[in-house]
């Protein structure tokens, strides 16, 4: 049986057709359909509730040391009110999660995790937790809203005052208040543009909407459903977990190198990592040039053979049908011609820089 | 959602529009279009094509989902609709405007449902 989020009932109230989603019931789009949605990320500014994710602390004197052994980026530098991007890696290198995280004051962070994965990840967590550390998961005490858009910064100074804002790309103000509402409010997003997401308690999530949307009424607010969710993450070439990574594929592999810091003395899967070198399959984007949709799982050929397979795949809305795939390094240069397979057709496509949409500024 | 009185529905969830000279065109429902979402893809057969009925002669892939759309009729395709390939969001805009091909030489028909009928049957889906 799925759950729902505290914004259920409004939900439905906005037309939301909703569909179960990693153990929830969320709206994969409202009345005016995904693509209208899509637009109006990039263009104006859009509400999603994401609500699912989960949310794990972890505190204690030993925080930051057990936060760099169970993850592959580096917190050491971290500075109170920022945030920092890793994958979670399981002995072999494959990934169980990635993750944001936060953190709040010395020994005090908060861990943003995938929805479908936070059972998972906080069994995982718990079993290599380090003396002097601990962590809680909070998951269904948090009701998490994102606001994207060019416009999400006048919305959101409508209803906060401006030490309340935080003002740099993965920076947050810990306890903020929108429109009453206490909140964790991040300068972080999910779509390419720029935007916040707001982390308060559940019961508030609903009052939160409805003060989000009245004060973007006239700037073209739209409520976001999952489906412009992925288009717009897969037009910024974002990876998702169960997607571009999962258990058996490794951050390196998934063009994750930024976030993977070998250097570190120790971290769980960095061994394995070593040892595997330089991966050889890479993340590569395609768009389509012949006529069709690639979607996700569809084998890449090159050169009259198999050398990969597609990860994420649709139509875009600005940027029309284009993947991502993993495919052999020989073959990752940016204008190859290869072909995918599409329900018992070729579908010629070209290999493009990532991401295939970056916004203007 | 929109049915018309003179289309004829399969449970299927396409139209079919008989015509007076004998062929048939043919189309997806209102609801198709609705459950689908914004499409952004068609794919047809050629003109000359035998379309059996209950095959699919043809798919249609929204953001999200890709369906096939099936023949409610036996027989071979006369015309295509190409503006459609162009332009796959008027099949949302305009379901019954929005014909997908059409069909000569009939020899065989699905179970077709009037629009009464066809609303009955949606009813029942809902539960």
């Amino acid at each position: 049986m799925e759950r729902k989020t505290a914004l259920y009932d409004l939900h439905l109230a906005c037309g939301g057709k909703m569909v179960p989603f990693a153990g929830y019931l969320l709206p994969v789009q409202y009345a005016t359909g995904i693509i209208a949605e899509h637009m109006a990320v990039r263009q104006k500014c859009g509400l999603f509730d994401v609500s699912h994710m989960g949310e794990v602390l972890c505190q204690g004197p030993a925080a930051l040391e057990n936060l760099n052994h169970l993850l592959t980026n580096d917190f050491t530098s971290l500075g109170d009110g920022r945030v920092r991007y890793s994958p979670m890696c399981n002995g072999q290198g494959g990934v169980v999660d990635d993750l944001l995280v936060y953190r709040v004051k010395e020994g005090c962070y908060l861990l943003v995790v995938n929805a479908a994965n936070k059972d998972k990840d906080f069994q995982w967590m718990q079993t290599h937790q380090l003396p002097g550390a601990q962590f809680t998961d909070l998951s269904d005490t948090v009701s998490q809203l994102a606001l994207q858009g060019p416009l999400a910064g006048e919305i959101l100074a409508k209803l906060a005052s401006p030490a309340d804002i935080p003002g740099k790309y993965y920076s947050f103000v810990p306890r903020g208040t929108v429109a009453g509402v206490p909140c964790l409010i991040s300068k972080t997003g999910y779509t390419g543009e720029d935007g916040y997401e707001l982390y308060c308690a559940w019961e508030d999530g609903p009052r939160l909407w409805e003060a989000l949307m009245e004060a973007g009424r006239d700037l073209g607010l739209t409520p976001c459903g999952l489906g412009a969710r992925d288009t717009l993450r897969l037009e910024a070439a974002m990876p998702l977990y169960g997607h571009e990574m999962d258990d058996t594929i490794t951050p390196l592999q998934a063009g994750l190198d930024f976030a993977v810091k070998l250097q570190k003395p120790e971290f769980i899967g960095r061994q394995a990592l070593v040892d595997q070198g330089q991966p050889a399959t890479v993340r590569v984007g395609l768009r389509v040039t012949g006529r069709g949709i690639i979607r996700e799982h569809a084998a890449v050929y090159a050169g009259g053979r198999q050398i990969g397979h597609t990860t994420s795949g649709t139509h875009c809305p600005a940027v029309g049908p284009v993947a991502m795939a993993l495919v052999e390094r020989a073959y990752a240069q940016p204008g190859q011609e290869v072909e995918a397979e599409v329900r018992g057709r070729r579908v010629a496509a070209q290999v493009v820089p990532l991401p295939f949409y970056k916004r203007e500024n | 959602m929109n049915f018309p009185q003179s289309y004829q529905y399969t449970k299927s969830h396409e139209w079919v529009l008989f015509l007076a000279d004998g062929t048939a065109k043919i189309g997806l429902t209102d609801y198709a279009q609705d459950q689908l979402g914004d499409l952004v893809f068609v794919n047809l057969p050629m003109v000359e094509d035998p379309v059996t009925a209950g095959e699919a002669f043809g798919d249609v892939e929204s953001v999200k989902a890709v369906a096939d759309v099936l023949s409610p009729v036996t027989g071979k395709v006369c015309q295509i609709n190409e503006a459609l390939l162009d332009a796959p969001e008027s099949i949302n805009s305009d379901p019954y405007g929005a014909w997908f091909i059409q069909v000569e030489e009939i020899e065989e028909k699905e179970e077709l449902l009037d629009a009464f009928a066809y609303e009955a049957y949606l009813r029942t889906l809902e539960d």
